[in-house]
C-alpha cells in the first residue's frame, strides 16, 4: 500500500512539473492547468486511502467549506485586483504550513514519525522550521494584502533601529527551535510561531507600494519553501517536488523583478524605497522647464495621422481600469490602418505579467502585446507612443542621469519615438518620487486627466 | 521397522512445524524492520529528501525560466494552488489524529488550503481563458 501510494505520489509530482513546464507558451498554457489539476486530485485522492484515517466527516467538510468559500472569490473578483488576491492566498499557504505543523506535533503518531515527547531532533527542528516560514508568510502576505488593496497605506513605514529589531527576532526565532529541540515543549513551539508572526509584519511594513511586484513574488516562494519544509516534517516527497519547485518558481519571478529595477533583491527587503509623492512633484514643478499640455481633439488627430502607434500601459491603467477604452481605441485606429502594438515593462503594475492580463481580459491578443527587450528597438521607428498609466518605466533619467536614484533601471526607451502622448493625471512624480524629464521634451504632449476618461475622450474625437 | 519408519515421519512432521514456525517468526521480524526502517529510521530518510528537494529545486529552475512573461501571473496562480498540496499533511491531521488539538489543526488546514486549491486553479483558468491570438 505505502509502494503504491509512493507511486501515484510521484505521478502527481510529475504532473505537477508539466503543469509549469505548459506555461512556456499561451498555447499549451491551459493544457498545462489540467496536469495541475490532476496532479492534484490524484494526490488528495491516494491519501484519503490511508488507513491512518478512521473520519472522513471532518475532511469532507473541510473541502467542502475551503472549496466553496475559494471557488466563490476566485469567480467574482475583479482582475484588477489580482495582485492582493494572490498576496491574500499566499497568507492562507502559510498559515496552513503552520497549522499542518503544530498537528505533526500535537500528535506525530498520525505521521508515523514518532510518539509524542519523543520526537528525532531532525523532525523538531523541520517542525519548527516549517512552522516559522508559514508563521511569516502569513503575516507579511496579510501586510502585503493590505498594502495592495489600500487599507493600509502604501508608504514605507520606517523607524529608527528597524533592522536590528528584525535581526533580533530573528535570531530569537533561531534560537528558540534550538530551545524546541531540546525541551520539545508545546509552550515553546507556539513562541517560535509568535515571533516568525511578528517577523512577518516588521518585515514588509517598510517596503513602498511600488516594489510590491517583488515582494507577492518573494511571498509566493515562501510559500513554497513552507509547503517544502513540512514535506521534510511528514517524510512526503511530493510536497518537498511541489515546494521546492514553487520555491524556485517564486524566487526566479523575484530576480526577473529586481532585474526589472535594478536594485538587489536585498535593498528592496531592506525597504525605505519611495517616498511622499507631493513633496516630490512640488519640488519638480519648480524648475523653468514647462511641459507642452494637449487636450483629447490633438492626441485623436495625431494618433489618426500615425502609421505605427506603441501603447505602453502602467499601473494607472489598472487603478483607473482603462484597459477596455484602450483596446476600443485600438480597434478604430486599426480600422484606420494604423499599426497597434503594446510594450511590456517587467514590473509595470503590481505583480508580475500583471498588464499582460488586464490586456488579455479587454480581448487583446496576446500577439500585440510585446515585451521590453523585444520591442525597445522598435520605439525610433514609431510615429506616436501612448503611454498610459506609467512612468518609471519610462524615464530617460535611468539612462542618462547617474544622480537619479533610479538610474540603471532597464526602461522602454519611448522618448526616441516621432511624438510622444503621456496620459497622467498631474505632473507630478511617479511611485519612486523621481521627477520625469520626459515631461518636458519637445516632442511629448502631456494629456492631463484620468486614464480611462482621456483615452474615452479619445475615442469620441475620432469617431 | 514399522515403529523406526513411523518414528521418522513423526520427527520429520516435527522438523516441519519447527520450520513453518522459525519461518512465521522470520516474516514477522522482516516486518517489524521494514516498519522501523519506513517509519523512524529519520537519518536514512534525510538524506533522500534532501537530494529530492535538491534536484526538485534545479528541475523548477529550468522548468521556470521557460515560463513566457506573459504568463507569469497565470504561473503565480498555478503555483499558488499546487503549494497546497500540503492538504495531505492537513488531510491525515483532520481524519486520523487521535489528538483533539491536532485534528482540528488539521480542519482548519484542509479548510484554508481548499480555498487556494479551488480559489488558484480557478483564477488560472479564468486567466488562460482570457489570452486569445489575433483572428
Amino acid at each position: 500500500m505505502q509502494e503504491f501510494t509512493g507511486l501515484i505520489y510521484l505521478i502527481a509530482a510529475v504532473c505537477f512539473i508539466m503543469a509549469l513546464r505548459g506555461l512556456s507558451h499561451p498555447e499549451t498554457a491551459r493544457s498545462g492547468l489540467m496536469y495541475g489539476m490532476v496532479g492534484m486530485a490524484l494526490a488528495i485522492a491516494t491519501t484519503l486511502f490511508s488507513d491512518v484515517i478512521t473520519s472522513y466527516i471532518p475532511i469532507i467538510a473541510g473541502v467542502a467549506v475551503g472549496g466553496g468559500i475559494g471557488a466563490m472569490i476566485a469567480k467574482k473578483i475583479e482582475m484588477t485586483a489580482l495582485p492582493q488576491l494572490m498576496a491574500a492566498f499566499h497568507s492562507l499557504v502559510g498559515l496552513a504550513a503552520v497549522f499542518v505543523a503544530g498537528a505533526a506535533f500535537y500528535d506525530p503518531a498520525a505521521f508515523n514519525i514518532g510518539e509524542p515527547g519523543a520526537l528525532k531532533i531532525s523532525s523538531l527542528i523541520e517542525m519548527g522550521l516549517g512552522a516559522a516560514i508559514g508563521a511569516i508568510t502569513f503575516t507579511g502576505s496579510l501586510i502585503a494584502w493590505g498594502k495592495l488593496q489600500g487599507t493600509i497605506s502604501g508608504k514605507p513605514l520606517v523607524y529608527p533601529m528597524q533592522h536590528q529589531i528584525n535581526m533580533g527576532l530573528g535570531v530569537a526565532a533561531i534560537v528558540l527551535i534550538g530551545i524546541f529541540c531540546m525541551t520539545q515543549s508545546p509552550l515553546i513551539f507556539w513562541l517560535i510561531v509568535l515571533a516568525a508572526l511578528a517577523l512577518g509584519v516588521l518585515l514588509i511594513v517598510p517596503i513602498g507600494g511600488a516594489d510590491m511586484p517583488v515582494i507577492v513574488s518573494m511571498l509566493n516562494s515562501y510559500s513554497g519553501w513552507a509547503a517544502a519544509g513540512i514535506g521534510f516534517t511528514l517524510q512526503n516527497p511530493l510536497l518537498i517536488v511541489t515546494g521546492a519547485l514553487v520555491g524556485a518558481s517564486g524566487a526566479i519571478l523575484s530576480y526577473i523583478m529586481c532585474k526589472g529595477m535594478n536594485r538587489s533583491l536585498l535593498n528592496v527587503i531592506l525597504g525605505g524605497f519611495g517616498g511622499d509623492d507631493a513633496a516630490a512633484g512640488a519640488a519638480a514643478d519648480m524648475g523653468d522647464r514647462s511641459a507642452k499640455l494637449g487636450a483629447a481633439e490633438d492626441a485623436a488627430y495625431i494618433l489618426k495621422n500615425a502609421g505605427k502607434v506603441i501603447i505602453v500601459p502602467g499601473y494607472g491603467m489598472a487603478v483607473a481600469q482603462a484597459q477596455h477604452a484602450l483596446r476600443e481605441m485600438a480597434d478604430l485606429l486599426k480600422s484606420e490602418g494604423v499599426d497597434v502594438k503594446y510594450a511590456i515593462h517587467p514590473v509595470a503594475g503590481r505583480m508580475p505579467g500583471h498588464m499582460n492580463v488586464l490586456l488579455a481580459e479587454a480581448n487583446v491578443p496576446y500577439d500585440e502585446v510585446f515585451e521590453q527587450e523585444d520591442i525597445n528597438r522598435d520605439f525610433s521607428q514609431t510615429d506616436v507612443v501612448y503611454v498610459v498609466g506609467a512612468n518609471d518605466i519610462t524615464n530617460p533619467a535611468a539612462k542618462k542621469d547617474p544622480s537619479s536614484p533610479i538610474y540603471g533601471m532597464p526602461v522602454l526607451d519611448v522618448e526616441n519615438a516621432k511624438t510622444v502622448l503621456f496620459v497622467k493625471r498631474s505632473l507630478g512624480s511617479g511611485y519612486a518620487g523621481i521627477d520625469n524629464p520626459l515631461f518636458y521634451q519637445d516632442n511629448t504632449m502631456m494629456l492631463l486627466g484620468d486614464a480611462k476618461k482621456m483615452t474615452e475622450d479619445i475615442i469620441k474625437a475620432m469617431e | 521397522m514399522a515403529n523406526t519408519n513411523e518414528n521418522v515421519v513423526r520427527e520429520a512432521e516435527a522438523i516441519s512445524d519447527r520450520i513453518l514456525e522459525l519461518a512465521a517468526q522470520v516474516e514477522h521480524l522482516t516486518r517489524e524492520n521494514a516498519a522501523l526502517l519506513a517509519g523512524t529510521d529519520h537519518g536514512g530518510f534525510l538524506v533522500t529528501a534532501l537530494t529530492i528537494f535538491i534536484l526538485s529545486c534545479f528541475v523548477g529552475y529550468y522548468v521556470v525560466w521557460r515560463v513566457t512573461p506573459a504568463l507569469h501571473s497565470p504561473l503565480m496562480g498555478i503555483t499558488n494552488a499546487i503549494s497546497s498540496v500540503i492538504i495531505v499533511g492537513a488531510i491525515l491531521a483532520a481524519g486520523g489524529a487521535l489528538n483533539g488539538v491536532s485534528g482540528m489543526m488539521g480542519f482548519i488546514a484542509v479548510v484554508l488550503a481548499s480555498i487556494n486549491i479551488f480559489g488558484g486553479f480557478i483564477i488560472t483558468r479564468r486567466m488562460l481563458s482570457m489570452f486569445k491570438k489575433k483572428q
